[in-house]
């Protein structure tokens, strides 16, 4: 089948704003809208920029906005998206080319909260023991490809780009309810904090937009009651 | 052109390179190089898991381990190698225990441990649970635990900095890389006493592969460019369960579970061919089977294809402990592995060989393993060798874990006790003038249309099956391509993350990559583990018990030359599963 694919192009270099330009490519109803990207770049116009890695949504290079939908590029197919499809660089980044962001700021986010094990005991000599309740316990959270989606998918981090962002929560999630971690407090302390889950509004966009179906609201309110309760 | 200077430079941020500058950081100054963002890295996509004989859920034995790892590699492991790396493993998975790696758990709250295929006890008896995993994401908690840990350490990074070139000093040290900047278009000279390569591998040479886009050999190339021979390139292992047309792997963990493959009539053919192990035997050996399938008529449908059976593992086992690839599955063929069976076929996957080291990740390079001061590589970039002539599900992580850190604590003394070594003047010479090249090419030639031919003829007549006839064909077709390669044309011309002068040096170092691997093994004339010959279809010890080295001389001809193997333990056997 032919699709037309619609995409948002944008070169600082030589473009004063964004423009849309449409490119019309042969494709399977099995194919992926990245199948349909490199097709435009290594056939039609060689100036596309997007980035792309292990094309099956593991990597989390290739997150955009895929009609109007937070989505990796790799694993959106024209079988679900029909014949003509919209593709835009994720919102609340800035645009480096076309549809490459810069993530930077999505991993200072990242960075600030102690995204590690804190634990100061001394290690035993083999593992430390962990029951498989107590694993399961975070093992969503665990799934995080850290391809953004979920964060430039949230309204209240357009709005204000100081919020950590529900990635940056579903990665202290993922150890603040860790039982082998013992640096709840000071990641819970950062996340009270002005710019932490209380710019949470329960929209639900992060929970939808994430690849890896990680229930992301879910846990950025589990952290919040922790925050509450004082309890993990 | 930037200038840089550290003790010592990381190239690729993937398990490998992230686990040596851990271990270099608090004690030498460091950058991290890679053309990706660290967690994009391919050791990500490992699924199944990491083997120790950690004997937590039955007996075991790093001795066992390591008599696996010699006999699946078809005795062309260097034994020395492979004692060292299943003897480590044991503290390096409670390392990463420690370090916060979410490990699956027995319910006494030890590390779980599963089945893996050629993983055996009391040498050869029957499987052994010695994989431990994280569901069947195993590898992207490696990677995920390895970059927490450097943000934790501060670990320097450079990202999306593309290596092109290795410093060679006048005094034949390595002195240094030679980056683009994708962001800039700039070259930037990164001037070091020590650098490892840790780049992966060059799946991106095959048609079906489950490798990234991104897997081009970079690494290997550079080196072999700058006269560093590459080791063993005629193994390249070709995994038994990809996803129908798009390689993806599927892990050996389902068949680890239980899963079993059938062929176009429902048989369980492996019954046929490894009555012990059945679906559990060596990737090599499963790979074979399902093409002999396939070339008797029993492929599924008539096709070249067969079935991956997970239906009888129960909705529970597939949920919990495969839930990545039954995504995969559901979203990419729109079918339920609960219900469906699941068409698969083998994918390029893993290349044994590479840049020869030692057992510290030095870079050694001839028959005597001279080390090439302040140069070293570890993970699939590398030949140490652990994998022989077929590696063992699991031991490409322990791989990367193992001989990362050793490379990185062997850096971290290195750069102690030695000086900066003087840098050349033309260091980034080589480099411009292929950007130069490269930004005015506007040849008739198309670089995907050349990739296209490659990874074609290369998956016909240098894959599973090898011929004289087939590879001598290649290495004509080889010729030709590296004619049309000389007249690409490129359209862009900008220095804004040019992605289409990155394709054009990557194809580059594919075709080095595919010339070495076509030379050795047209003269490897027998066949052991991923390298079969149908010529000579036995294993040829005489001849042939031996690591083949590649020199690409500066007429752009090979040489190639031989070292002994490393024989400790285990003497050569017939190997029977």
């Amino acid at each position: 089948m032919k699709v037309k694919l619609r995409i948002k192009r944008f070169n600082p270099q030589k473009d004063r704003k964004p423009y849309w330009q449409e490119f019309e490519v042969e494709a399977e109803k099995t194919d992926r809208v990245l199948d349909a990207l490199h097709q435009i770049r290594w056939y039609q116009d060689g100036t596309l920029g997007f980035r792309r890695s292990c094309a099956h949504g593991i990597c989390g290079s290739d997150a955009m906005l895929i009609n109007g939908k937070n989505r990796l590029a790799c694993k959106a197919l024209f079988a679900d998206l029909g014949d003509y499809v919209t593709v835009e660089p994720l919102r609340g980044l800035p645009v480096l080319k076309d549809l490459i962001v810069d993530m930077e700021p999505f991993f200072a986010a990242y960075r600030a909260v102690k995204p590690y094990l804190i634990n100061n005991d001394q290690p035993p000599l083999k593992e430390r023991l962990q029951s498989p309740e107590e694993r399961a316990r975070f093992d969503d959270t665990t799934k995080c490809i850290l391809c953004a989606a979920c964060t430039t998918s949230c309204p209240s981090f357009w709005v204000n780009r100081d919020y950590l962002g529900p990635a940056a929560i579903v990665n202290a999630h993922r150890f603040i309810f860790d039982s082998r971690d013992q640096g709840a407090d000071e990641r819970l302390d950062i996340l009270a904090s002005r710019d932490g889950v209380w710019r949470c509004r329960t929209i639900f966009n992060c929970t939808d937009a994430c690849p890896r179906g990680i229930q992301v609201t879910k846990a950025i309110e589990e952290v919040k009651r922790a925050i509450m309760y004082a309890k993990v | 052109m930037k200038y840089h200077t550290y003790d010592a430079v990381v190239v690729g941020a993937g398990g490998a390179g992230l686990r040596a500058a851990i271990e270099l950081t608090d004690v030498a100054s460091v950058a991290v190089v890679t053309k990706l963002y660290p967690t994009r890295s391919h050791t990500g996509a490992a699924q199944g898991g990491v083997c120790a004989a950690l004997g937590n859920t039955e007996e075991d034995h790093w001795e066992w381990h390591m008599f696996d790892t010699v006999k699946g590699g078809d005795y062309l492991v260097d034994q020395d190698a492979a004692e060292v790396m299943c003897r480590e493993a044991i503290d390096e998975i409670y390392e990463l225990e420690h370090m916060g790696l979410p490990f699956n758990r027995t319910p006494e709250g030890l590390i779980d441990q599963r089945r893996f295929g050629g993983h055996t006890r009391n040498f050869g008896e029957g499987p052994v649970r010695r994989a431990c995993y994280a569901a069947d994401r195993t590898g992207h908690m490696i990677l995920q635990t390895m970059y927490q840990q450097s943000v934790k350490h501060d670990v320097h990074f450079y990202n999306e900095f593309h290596v092109f070139d290795l410093i060679l000093s006048e005094d034949g040290r390595a002195a240094g890389v030679v980056a683009y900047e994708l962001a800039t278009g700039e070259i930037h000279i990164f001037h070091a006493k020590a650098v490892l390569f840790a780049t992966g591998g060059f799946g991106r040479a095959f048609r079906v592969t489950s490798n990234a886009q991104t897997l081009t050999g970079d690494g290997m190339a550079v080196v072999y460019r700058r006269g560093i021979p590459l080791e063993d390139m005629e193994f390249y292992q070709f995994h038994p369960t990809g996803m129908y047309k798009m390689g993806i792997l599927l892990s050996e963990a389902a068949r680890g579970e239980g899963a079993i493959l059938r062929n176009g009539l429902g048989e369980r053919f492996m019954e046929r061919y490894a009555p012990t192990l059945l679906d559990l035997a060596p990737r090599d050996m499963v790979t074979r089977a399902i093409y002999q399938e396939i070339r008797e008529g029993r492929g599924a449908e008539g096709k070249d294809y067969v079935y991956l059976d997970l239906r009888h593992l129960g909705k529970q086992v597939i949920d919990e402990k495969l839930p990545d690839i039954t995504d995969f599955v559901r979203t990419y063929f729109h079918i339920d592995p609960a219900k469906d069976l699941v068409p698969i076929q083998p994918t390029a996957h893993y290349a044994m060989g590479g840049i020869p080291t030692d057992i510290d990740g030095r870079v050694v390079t001839d028959e005597k393993n001279t080390p090439l001061p302040g140069l070293y590589a570890a993970g699939e970039t590398a030949c140490v060798s652990v994998h022989g002539a077929n590696r063992l599900g699991t031991n490409s992580l322990l791989d990367i874990l193992v001989f990362g850190r050793r490379a990185g604590a062997h850096m971290a003394k290195f750069v102690k006790e030695n000086d900066l070594p003087p840098l050349p003047k033309d260091a980034g010479e080589r480099v411009q003038q292929m950007l130069d090249g490269l930004l005015k090419a506007n040849g008739h030639e198309s670089v995907a249309k050349i990739r296209t031919d490659l990874q074609r003829d290369m998956m016909d007549l240098a894959g599973v099956y090898r011929t004289a006839e087939g590879l001598t064909k290649m290495q004509g077709i080889l010729g030709e391509l590296r004619e049309r390669y000389q007249h690409i044309g490129l359209q862009d011309r900008g220095s804004l993350f040019n992605a289409e002068l990155v394709d054009a040096v990557e194809l580059g170092f594919l075709l080095d990559c595919s010339e070495a691997l076509v030379s050795s093994a047209l003269a490897r004339e027998e066949s052991r583990g991923g390298h079969y010959r149908e010529d000579f279809p036995k294993r040829d010890d005489q001849r042939f018990l031996s690591h083949t080295l590649a020199y690409k001389r500066d007429n752009g001809q090979i040489e190639l030359r031989y070292k002994p193997v490393v024989i400790t333990r285990f003497q050569p056997k017939e190997r029977k599963y």
